[in-house]
């Protein structure tokens, strides 16, 4: 049986790990090769690097940073932030990434997905939504969280994934740092929409939160978290324990 | 030496420091001169089997990998590189593959329950179906891999040597003598991978 996956997500700038609490605030957490190691010797079942660089310098870092990352890990690097065109695709999946995670480039220009998609194949484009809630509806956020494009999510998704994404990360920003748990209305209403692979991002404060969220919500395929994995609040083997303890498959490493 | 065919498509990284990883003497090459001196050959493969299979072509490689194979090295195709060993695919239109493993390659939603997901993304168990075939020498029933795919072959029980449950036994690896194929991405299945690939490595041509 297929297992549930578990993602601790890094988010790199100039060269290092830094988590932000609802986007703002960002802090030093640690070393990307060094944090991605630790976490695939721990059973980690993939993991995603965002690069939220914005300089030229910064970008260069960050891809020998995962070119290191490719050398030593062997489980499934995703790799999201700055990706505007099928080039940025090709520079990354050049230094061992196997996905490619798009969100405000594929929001400027949505054929992004679709040329990617018939380039690499559907499996290895991965549409990332940052959704909150205004006005009472669920609405894209472009540029890390910070501008409200007026989209509404559900049907943005549903159009990512007519156009060929593979898989969607859902990150909440009404949940994300709060670490109340997992949106688990937003997730629900995602997963009833599309068919691909849904991975749950945003508001994991505690192994319980992953429990209720794949008990709650079967058509979850993975759940991603930062900042618990970073400071040590969660460890991987204990949340997977856990998650088996209540029947839900993992993989044991 | 390996060499890993190099026509134009991503991920060839990722293998080369796999083998790395098991200190095995790699090369990622478009030099069908390479190809030839070369005790073993890895056919990868990310994308589209179309995409993929054209430029296999392009690159003229095509036909020295199917001279190889024939000639008994050998070949382990990996992911779409596996589904490039069978005789057709149907991702985007209808494509000619190499036609070493008897079979096609077809989107697996015409063949699961509706309500599972598509792609396959994540980590699924090995069952064994020839426990005796020379990749699984480290392997064990029920090991998990990482697979990645919309598309997988069929009609092609006679070289199964693996299959994955996901709504239908699924195909996971193939063998056809000197011909391996893997679905899932060894490169990326942790330790067990490594496994895999270090036991083609020192495949000596017994065949199963």
């Amino acid at each position: 049986m297929i297992t549930k996956r578990i993602i601790p997500c890094l988010d790199v700038r100039d060269g290092r790990v830094v988590k932000g609490v609802n986007f703002e605030g960002l802090s030093d957490v640690s070393s990307p090769v060094e944090l991605g190691r630790y976490y695939s010797d721990s059973g980690a079942d993939e993991l995603v690097f965002y690069d939220i660089t914005a300089s030229h310098e910064g970008r260069r870092l960050f891809t020998d940073i995962l070119t290191e990352v490719a050398r030593t890990i062997f489980i499934p690097l995703t790799v999201g932030g700055g990706i505007a065109s099928v080039d940025d695709f090709d520079r990354v999946l050049k230094c061992g990434a196997d996905k490619v995670s798009v969100n405000s480039g594929a929001i400027r220009d949505p054929s992004l997905i679709h040329n990617a998609a018939k380039r690499y194949g559907d499996q290895c484009v991965v549409l990332s939504a940052d959704v909150k809630r205004v006005d009472g509806e669920f609405r894209v956020f472009a540029k890390g969280g910070r501008v409200d494009t007026g989209m509404e999510a559900i049907a943005w998704i549903k159009k990512g994934v007519s156009l060929g994404a593979g898989e969607i990360v859902v990150n909440s920003i009404d949940t994300d740092g709060v670490k109340q748990g997992f949106d688990l209305e937003m997730l629900a209403a995602v997963c009833d929409a599309v068919k691909v692979p849904v991975i749950a991002s945003g508001g994991a404060g505690c192994v319980r939160d992953f429990v209720t969220l794949f008990e709650t919500l079967p058509g979850v395929d993975a759940g991603l978290a930062a900042s618990i994995f970073h400071f040590g609040e969660v460890t991987i083997p204990e949340l997977k324990a856990e998650l088996k303890t209540h029947g839900i498959p993992v993989r044991e490493v | 030496m390996i060499a890993i065919v190099d026509y134009g498509v991503g991920n060839l990284f990722s293998l080369k420091c796999s083998f790395a990883a098991i200190g095995v003497d790699a090369a990622v090459t478009g030099d069908a001169a390479v190809l030839h001196e070369a005790e073993r050959i890895l056919l990868p493969g990310v994308g589209a089997f179309g995409d993929a299979a054209a430029k296999l072509r392009e690159s003229g490689l095509d036909r020295v990998v199917i001279e190889e194979a024939k000639a008994g090295k050998p070949l382990l195709g990996v992911c779409v590189g596996m589904q490039l060993l069978f005789e057709r695919g149907f991702e985007y239109g209808e494509h000619a593959g190499l036609g070493l493993v008897p079979g096609e390659v077809r989107h697996i939603g015409e063949f699961i329950p509706a309500g599972l997901k598509i792609p396959q993304i994540g980590w699924n168990a090995l069952h064994l179906v020839k426990s005796s075939c020379p990749l699984f020498r480290y392997t064990k029933e029920g090991d998990y891999v990482y697979f990645v795919h919309s598309y997988a072959g069929f009609d092609c029980a006679d070289s199964t040597a693996a299959t994955v449950e996901y709504g239908a036994a699924l195909t996971a690896a193939v063998q056809r003598g000197n011909i391996f194929g893997t679905q899932f991405h060894p490169e990326k299945s942790g330790r067990v991978g490594l496994n895999i690939l270090r036991a083609f490595t020192e495949w000596e041509g017994t065949t199963c």
